[in-house]
Parts: C-alpha cells; sequence; structure tokens
C-alpha cells in the first residue's frame, strides 16, 4: 500500500515536470510582450527595461528557464502581474470556497444520483427508467452556467427563498478560522453563520453538481443492471435471501466500482465547472479568481492555475485508485 | 468538458437483434440499426433541423445580425416585447432576438464542427504515431497526452484562448487542443486492439509494408469509437464555445451573433428580461442534446455487444 502511494507519487514528477516545460515553451513562444502587457501601450522604452529587468525578462531563455524552475521547486508560483500578490497566497486563500462548493456539487450528485441510478435499474424499462435516462442526457448537455443562471432567474424573482450570491451575508460578522465557513461556524459555535454559509452553498451546489448527478445516475443504472444479471445474485436470490440484503451486499457493493472512478474524474472536472458557477454566484473561489485573471490576461496566475490544478486532480485520482481496494478487495494496488 | 462524453458508460447492453446477423458489413448493419432507434431519429432530427437554420438563416431571420436597431426603444430597465416582424422582441443591445438565434446556430456549428475537425487531425495524427509506429514514438506521443489530459479541458481551451488572443480561428484552436489528447488516446487504444488480430498478421505475413498495414488496415477498422467520440464531441465543443464566450474569450467580433455572447449580454437583466437568456440557453442546450443523442445511437449502433 505504501509502496503503491510512493510510486504513484514518484510518477507524477515526469507528468508535472512536462507540464511545467510545456507550459514555460508555451508562453515564450508568444508574440506578446509581457512588460507591455504589463504597462499599457503608453509605456516608455526605459521603463519597459526597467520591468525586463526586475522580472529577468531579458536574461537569455536557459537563465530564466532555470529561474522560473528554481522558484517553482521553493513553492513559488510567482506574483499577479495584475495586482502583485505571490500567485500561491491568492490560491490559497480562496481554495477553502472552491473545495466548500465542490463537495456541496458532489454531496448533492452522490447523495441523488446513486439511489435514483439504482432505482432506475431496479426497474429498468418503467416510467421511472425512461424520466432518468432522458433527464440524465439532459443534465449532461445543459451548459454550466446556463443552469446557474435559471437558478438564479427562478430563486431571485420567482421563490426569493434562497441567496443567489456570495458565500455569506455580509451581516454577519462570522469569525474565520480555517477559511470553510461551514467549519468556522462549527468551531467558533456561531450556528447561525454556518447555517448561512450551507444555505448560500445551495444554489452554486445544484448548478455545480448536475452533471456529475446526471452521470452518476447514469453510470450506477448500467453498473447495477450489469450485476443484477449475474449468477452470484441469482444464487443469492435462489437461496432466498431477503431483497434488502441482496442489494445490499450482492449488488450495490459490487456495483459501486465504476460508479467511484466515476466521482473521482468528476472532482477533477469539478473545477472547470466552478469557474463559470462561481462567478455567477459571486462565490470568491479559485474560479472567479481564474474569471479576473483572464480578463487581465494575468499569465503568472493562469500559468500556477493550471499547474495547481494539475497537481490536485492526479492527487484526486490517487485517492480514487486508493478506494478502489477499500471498495475491492479483489483490486490488489501493486 | 470534453472528458464528460468519454465518461459515460457505453451503451447497456440491448437485445440480440435479428436482422443484424449476417447481414452486409459493420457499417450497413449500424445503419440498418440507427433507422430503427428512436433515440437516432431523435437526435438526426434535431440536428437536421439546427443545420437548415444555419445554413438558410439569411432567408429565415427577419432582419440583419449584430445590427442594432435605430428606434430600438431599448432601456436600462426593459427592452421591447414582441412586435410584428420582431416575433420574440429584441435582446438588449437594440437587434432582433430570433435573427441573432437563427445567425447564431451558424456560429455555434460552424466552430464545433471545425474544432471537432482540428481536434480530430491532430488526434489522429498523434494516435497513428503511437498506435502504428509504436516503440519510443509511443512512448513519448502517450506521455505528452497523459499531461495534457492532465488539465481539466475547459482549462486547457481558456489558456490556449488566453493566449491566442480573441479571433474565431483561436477559439476553435483552443477548443481543438482540448479534444486531441482524447482522440489520440481512443485511436491508439482502437488499433493496439487491431493489431494482434488475425487479419492484421495474416496482411503482415504477406509481406505488406508496414505503412499500409497501418494506413488502409488498421486505421479505417479503428474508426468506429472515434467517430462515436466526434459526434459526443460536437456537443460539448458547442457548449465550451458558449462557456468560453461567457469567460470573456470568445470571437470578439460584434456583428457576429453567438449564442454564448447572447447568454452574456443577457446577463444583466436577467432579473426583468429572463428571456433573453433563456432563448440562446434553451438553443445551446437542444443542440448539444441533439448531438449527443446522435453520438449515444452511434455508439449502440456500432458496439459488438449489440450486434452478436
Amino acid at each position: 500500500m505504501l509502496r503503491f502511494v510512493v510510486r504513484r507519487l514518484l510518477l507524477l514528477v515526469p507528468v508535472l515536470a512536462g507540464l511545467v516545460v510545456l507550459l514555460f515553451a508555451w508562453l515564450r513562444a508568444l508574440p506578446g510582450d509581457p512588460a507591455r502587457a504589463l504597462l499599457g501601450q503608453r509605456a516608455t522604452p526605459e521603463s519597459i527595461a526597467q520591468v525586463n529587468a526586475a522580472y529577468g525578462f531579458d536574461q537569455p531563455l536557459p537563465v530564466q528557464f532555470l529561474t522560473y524552475v528554481g522558484r517553482l521547486l521553493r513553492g513559488d508560483l510567482g506574483s499577479s502581474s495584475a495586482s502583485g500578490e505571490p500567485v500561491l497566497d491568492s490560491f490559497l486563500s480562496r481554495f477553502p470556497a472552491t473545495i466548500e462548493l465542490s463537495v456541496a456539487a458532489l454531496l448533492f450528485a452522490v447523495v441523488l444520483g446513486i439511489p435514483l441510478g439504482y432505482a432506475a435499474a431496479r426497474r429498468a424499462g418503467g416510467a421511472l427508467d425512461t424520466l432518468m435516462v432522458g433527464g440524465s442526457l439532459l443534465g449532461v448537455t445543459i451548459p454550466v452556467f446556463f443552469l446557474a443562471y435559471l437558478l438564479k432567474i427562478v430563486f431571485s424573482q420567482w421563490l426569493p427563498w434562497l441567496p443567489t450570491s456570495g458565500r455569506q451575508d455580509p451581516r454577519i460578522d462570522a469569525t474565520h478560522v480555517t477559511g470553510f465557513y461551514v467549519l468556522d461556524g462549527i468551531l467558533t459555535r456561531e450556528w447561525d453563520a454556518s447555517w448561512d454559509a450551507v444555505v448560500h452553498l445551495v444554489l452554486p451546489g445544484i448548478a455545480l453538481g448536475t452533471i456529475p448527478l446526471a452521470i452518476i445516475v447514469r453510470i450506477t443504472r448500467a453498473s447495477v443492471l450489469e450485476v443484477l444479471g449475474e449468477d452470484h445474485v441469482r444464487t443469492a436470490r435462489a437461496k432466498g435471501l431477503p431483497r434488502a440484503l441482496i442489494s445490499r451486499r450482492h449488488v450495490l457493493r459490487n456495483a459501486l466500482l465504476p460508479v467511484v472512478t466515476t466521482i473521482g474524474l468528476q472532482t477533477g472536472l469539478l473545477f472547470s465547472g466552478a469557474v463559470l458557477t462561481e462567478s455567477v454566484f459571486a462565490f470568491n473561489g479559485i474560479g472567479s479568481y481564474l474569471f479576473q485573471a483572464i480578463s487581465q490576461l494575468d499569465y503568472a496566475v493562469l500559468q500556477g492555475f493550471i499547474l495547481f490544478i494539475a497537481l490536485t486532480y492526479a492527487l484526486v485520482n490517487l485517492v480514487v485508485d486508493l478506494l478502489y481496494g477499500v471498495i475491492d478487495p479483489r483490486v490488489r494496488l501493486s | 468538458m470534453t472528458q464528460i462524453s468519454e465518461a459515460l458508460e457505453p451503451a447497456t447492453p440491448t437485445a440480440p437483434d435479428p436482422d443484424a446477423v449476417g447481414s452486409g458489413g459493420l457499417w450497413h448493419s449500424a445503419w440498418r440499426r440507427l433507422r430503427r432507434n428512436p433515440t437516432a431519429i431523435a437526435g438526426a432530427v434535431i440536428v437536421l433541423a439546427f443545420l437548415l437554420v444555419a445554413l438558410f438563416a439569411p432567408l429565415i431571420a427577419p432582419g440583419q445580425p449584430g445590427v442594432p436597431l435605430p428606434d430600438s426603444g431599448v432601456t436600462p430597465s426593459s427592452v421591447p416585447g414582441p412586435s410584428p416582424g420582431h416575433p420574440l422582441g429584441l435582446d438588449s443591445p437594440g437587434t432582433d432576438l430570433l435573427t441573432q438565434l437563427v445567425f447564431g446556430a451558424r456560429q455555434s456549428l460552424l466552430i464545433g464542427v471545425v474544432s471537432t475537425a482540428l481536434g480530430l487531425a491532430g488526434g489522429a495524427v498523434l494516435g497513428v504515431l503511437a498506435g502504428g509506429v509504436g516503440g519510443w514514438v509511443d512512448t513519448v506521443v502517450m506521455r505528452l497526452v497523459d499531461i495534457l489530459l492532465s488539465i481539466p479541458s475547459l482549462l486547457l481551451a481558456v489558456s490556449v484562448a488566453a493566449v491566442l488572443g480573441q479571433r474565431p480561428i483561436s477559439v476553435m484552436i483552443a477548443i481543438a487542443a482540448a479534444q486531441v489528447p482524447i482522440f489520440a488516446r481512443l485511436l491508439r487504444g482502437s488499433m493496439l486492439a487491431q493489431r494482434g488480430s488475425d487479419y492484421v498478421l495474416a496482411v503482415h505475413s504477406l509481406g505488406v509494408r508496414r505503412r499500409t498495414v497501418v494506413m488502409s488496415h488498421l486505421l479505417p477498422n479503428s474508426l468506429g469509437p472515434v467517430i462515436v467520440q466526434a459526434t459526443l464531441t460536437l456537443a460539448t465543443a458547442i457548449i465550451e464555445v458558449a462557456a468560453l464566450s461567457y469567460l470573456g474569450l470568445g470571437a470578439s467580433n460584434p456583428s457576429t451573433a453567438e449564442w454564448g455572447r447572447m447568454l452574456v449580454n443577457a446577463q444583466s437583466r436577467l432579473a426583468t428580461d429572463p428571456h433573453l437568456a433563456i432563448w440562446p440557453g434553451a438553443c445551446i442546450a437542444v443542440t448539444a442534446l441533439g448531438f449527443t443523442l446522435l453520438g449515444e445511437a452511434l455508439r449502440e449502433a456500432l458496439d459488438p455487444k449489440g450486434r452478436k
């Protein structure tokens, strides 16, 4: 187990190294001039030279590359050219918001998706099944931000029950310990603050969770259908085992493996959706940070963001592979 | 987002189809089963309808796209509703909403098709190199593909579009870039699966050159899953075009009507005029749905499990 984890972490090194080289080459191959992008069109030659010297853009490319890699190895992702803030600090201060949102979306998708997919498979061909299959197709093809708009329209105009922007009501004077607002409220026993943060998560969570929900319903349905047709289920039935027991031990347990894989894949993809969802709901996470970085052509942030997400994505997939072994003892980690 | 379609499970096993047994080749029987599949027909109808609208946009649309009407009557608080000559009313810059929607179909389908074609071409080159040549070429290409796959596709598209600037062609390249690794991997896997089969061994033993084996035997027989993926990718490409527009990275020429941009323009009026967002959003969702239905049906039709 430990050997497996270490080997997987070591395998990450060449992938990330490749990504670093690719990103560096990519940015240098651009026609643009970073100093000019920073200073604007009316910059004097002197100020451009100054910026070039300050950021090391006047050095030969190999030197620039080594400096860049040296910084990366020390955990320095550079500074935003728009705000001057260190990129890593900005990510770390905003990441809790995105994690909260992703967890909310996943909870919505998993808690609803597995039972729905299971129910659809049990009555395959029935009305519920048809509804689920159709609904999940629609769920995959509806653009995230359009769904976010729809939710915003419905809940700001017609049914004003839920907040449609922000992470917490600004009137609540909450203490922040970890940056996870829901958790902060629990830690400081400010239950109101915690509840308010939860309520703010509902709509963005649904918007972001709909695609994973649709996919989880489909995978669960297909997987359960396949297991239901297997011999060991028939044997269990023939033995006269109670239905509930068969469902839990023989069907669900075996059907969950592909579902877990899918959940892992979706976790990585949530970051893409989060960029769009966060900006519709003014949810201050890394997604809305990237949104700003794009509009300001902030290369340091873009570059740091991609590395950061790729690393997170790889780690999530590692956890998924570890979970395999827990759920299905037949899977030996090697 | 492109990975979404990839993540969908293969079609559930369907009942054996008596017609399929022993009749014609793979494509022939696939076509037969497609024609009988309601999913395929629904998808085809939707796709065809939007294609026709896109082709004949100037004949269908009541006006010119991207031209705000001089006496539009758009105020900061409201837009004019339906009126004779403007069946859906006007949008916030003061252009005819129906015209924008109709010409938007052109833009979305064009960008979607071109970017998928580019992604397919790029992926095919890499896939053939990896699966056909093998050896160290395979290793190098697949490591590159792994790296590209380690970035969520929308973010990859975002970085490419941000770098290339706001032109329609850069949006197409950006979306294609995100698809290349998926097609490459699919084609390689499919070719490797073919490589061990008897007919390939037979061709080899006849002394046919490797290049010919790869290009005229392995490649054509590996295309099934690639075509399915391309259909599904069209759906995600259309959504991604809108997403890039939404992020401020779309084609910047304001005189081209584009659904994603219409959604962005509608954002500030969500509270008062939700229909401005609902129409283009529904167009994106329905077009994407059409391609997805068609792709799913194709997958089912080409699935060996369903054929036997």
